[in-house]
């Protein structure tokens, strides 16, 4: 019965339920953007580090998993790194941001092909002038590229010589030692890359490393993918808590007015409840029903939302902003939807239990 | 207090009192008064008379300030909110002026949150509430909302409601009020049958002197007292 009055109120008054629902699917919208944006950038990063084919990745002292500190290692280690037992293949790379989430990468053609087995060119050839740029799919999708079109980075103009298939470290790669040259890091890398004869061997090999090089962030691939995480990036988890928190004071205050106004408009109906024996848990259960009922639509609403979020976003930048779908979060998405809609209840809700019939009855 | 026997309304000395601000309001001023089981009463007298403060405290909407009442067996004196609103839910019903029907359910909808607050199946009508249904003349109506019948008919599914529950007493505040009097007389003349061929104990305020005239006998309220008792 209280699914009839719960559903028939809300049917009722079409938009007042229509707009409650759409302002309470913003913060869950919010909310699966953020984590969807969050995972889809460290699933993309960590199927491009898996993409290039190596065993371990060898990094200056000082870096984190999702930081470099500049380009910090001496090109000449590559060599040393090649002599360790069971390295098979050094490469090194220089990454220099751009702006935003994007960043240039610098590479050796020759080095990088046999360890990652090289590029499926879509479009057009790899680098050879200093001028050129590689980018991936992604990217010229983002940028509207093609092979031979020109595009600023690091301001000034390269030239598209090619578009490869996304997933191998990056999404731009220049020529190494052109961007070393340009970034004023002569003779430095980011990061080395080595391949072994059985990647079986590669805990022993990180421990002769570590034995040797004292200090350095030496990973597995393997390690380094698994620590490609939220917690892992610095803020991230604290950003995504503050819009948690945001998510529930919205809900609080759209359903707490909604509700409020809800109550007003039907004190009369509230009179005739009780003059027909309502009892108070019985008009408190009703409007805590219907505010669940609009915390579930703005959850539903919300996740339909977040599918809206991430097709534009698939279309405007599906290099910076990959953005994953996380079922996972969906019940904590809506949860957090449907607490704040009920402490947002709890006010009107009380207002209507504290009504008196008489005066009820003969509200106009 | 001595009830008298087959008493289903008794009031000794009921007072109310309401505070208006700064200003003290007395709305009864002693009101005694015995209503056996199966009475149609009529209740006239001015605005202000106190016929519907009497009318709120027997329905147990409001607690008298002093005095005893006991309805249904209950002392509506002593038994708080909880004891007020189980005795609307189980004793009395009331029908009003304005319908007071929930305007987003369905005729069927209303009866079926009475049932339901009263603690009584909701989806299945038993043969008594159809052949009032039928009496009543909306069995065909029951799947309209209020907004899509006429007065007549509204005061008849607020009746129907009413009495869906098997209240021991009806209250109905001005039942007539708001009808062109063809409704009005259907209305009345449905009260009289029920409380002649189901015995139902009936209270009703009016205005009207005809209407009035339908009850076993009339209270005449001033001044928050029953000045008169006609038969």
């Amino acid at each position: 019965m209280i699914f009839t009055l719960v559903w028939e109120n809300v049917r009722f008054k079409p938009v007042r339920t229509l707009l409650s629902v759409l302002l309470i699917a913003v913060p869950v919208t919010l909310i699966l953007t953020l984590i969807g944006l969050s995972r889809g950038f460290l699933d993309d990063s960590a199927r491009r580090s898996q993409g290039v084919g190596a065993d371990i990745v060898f990094r200056a002292p000082g870096t984190s998993v999702m930081t470099f500190s500049g380009a910090a290692l001496p090109e000449k280690l590559t060599e040393v790194l090649t002599q360790t037992a069971h390295v098979t293949q050094a490469t090194g790379v220089v990454n220099q941001p751009i702006g935003g989430f994007d960043s240039v990468t610098g590479i050796d053609p020759a080095g990088f092909t046999r360890m990652s087995g090289g590029f499926i060119f879509r479009e057009g050839r790899i680098f050879e002038k200093p001028d050129e740029v590689v980018v991936d799919q992604f990217y010229a999708d983002q940028r509207h590229l093609h092979a031979g079109s020109v595009t600023r980075i690091l301001n000034r103009d390269w030239h598209v010589s090619g578009i490869v298939e996304p997933g191998k470290l990056a999404h731009l790669f220049v020529d190494v030692r052109n961007l070393q040259d340009l970034v004023g890091a002569t003779g430095k890398l980011s990061q080395i890359y080595l391949k072994l004869d059985d990647p079986s061997n590669t805990p022993q090999v990180i421990q002769a490393l570590q034995a040797k090089f004292d200090g350095y962030a030496i990973y597995s691939m393997k390690e380094l993918v698994s620590l490609i995480s939220v917690n892992n990036i610095p803020l991230l988890a604290g950003f995504i808590n503050a819009v948690v928190g945001i998510g529930v004071i919205i809900g609080f205050a759209v359903v707490s007015l909604s509700m409020y106004m809800a109550v007003l408009q039907r004190t009369r109906e509230i009179g005739i409840l009780k003059s027909l024996g309502a009892t108070n848990g019985f008009v408190m259960g009703i409007i805590v029903s219907e505010a669940a009922a609009l915390g579930f639509g703005g959850t539903i609403a919300g996740i339909l939302l977040s599918f809206v979020t991430r097709w534009t976003m698939l279309h405007i930048a599906p290099a910076s902003l990959p953005q994953a779908v996380v079922p996972s979060w969906w019940p904590i998405a809506g949860l957090i939807a449907m607490g704040g809609a009920l402490l947002g209840s709890v006010y009107p809700g009380l207002m209507a239990v504290r009504q008196d019939p008489i005066e009820a009855l003969a509200y106009e | 207090m001595n009830k008298p026997p087959d008493s289903i309304i008794q009031a000794r000395g009921l007072r109310k009192v309401y505070n208006t601000g700064k200003v003290q309001v007395e709305a009864l001023r002693g009101v005694d008064l015995d209503v056996p089981r199966g009475e149609f009463i009529s209740i006239v007298g001015p605005s202000g008379s106190g016929k519907s403060t009497l009318f709120h405290i027997v329905g147990g909407l409001t607690p008298p300030t002093a005095g005893e009442v006991i309805v249904a067996g209950r002392n509506v004196s002593t038994v708080g909110e909880r004891g007020r609103t189980e005795l609307r839910s189980s004793s009395v019903s009331f029908v009003f002026q304005k319908f007071n029907l929930l305007p987003n359910l369905t005729a069927r909808d209303n009866i079926r949150t009475a049932l339901y607050i009263s603690g009584k199946e909701p989806d299945q009508f038993d043969p008594e509430l159809l052949s009032l249904l039928d009496l009543l003349g909306i069995a065909g109506r029951l799947d309209h909302k209020p907004s899509e019948m006429s007065g007549g008919e509204q005061q008849r599914v607020a009746i129907a409601r009413a009495l869906a529950t098997r209240p021991a007493i009806l209250l109905a505040d001005e039942p007539t009020g708001n009808l062109d009097s063809r409704n009005s007389l259907a209305v009345l003349n449905i009260l009289k049958d029920l409380n002649e061929r189901l015995g139902q104990t009936i209270l009703m305020i009016t205005h009207n002197t005809e209407a009035a005239a339908f009850g076993h006998r009339t209270l005449h309220m001033r001044d928050g007292r029953i000045a008169e008792t006609s038969h």
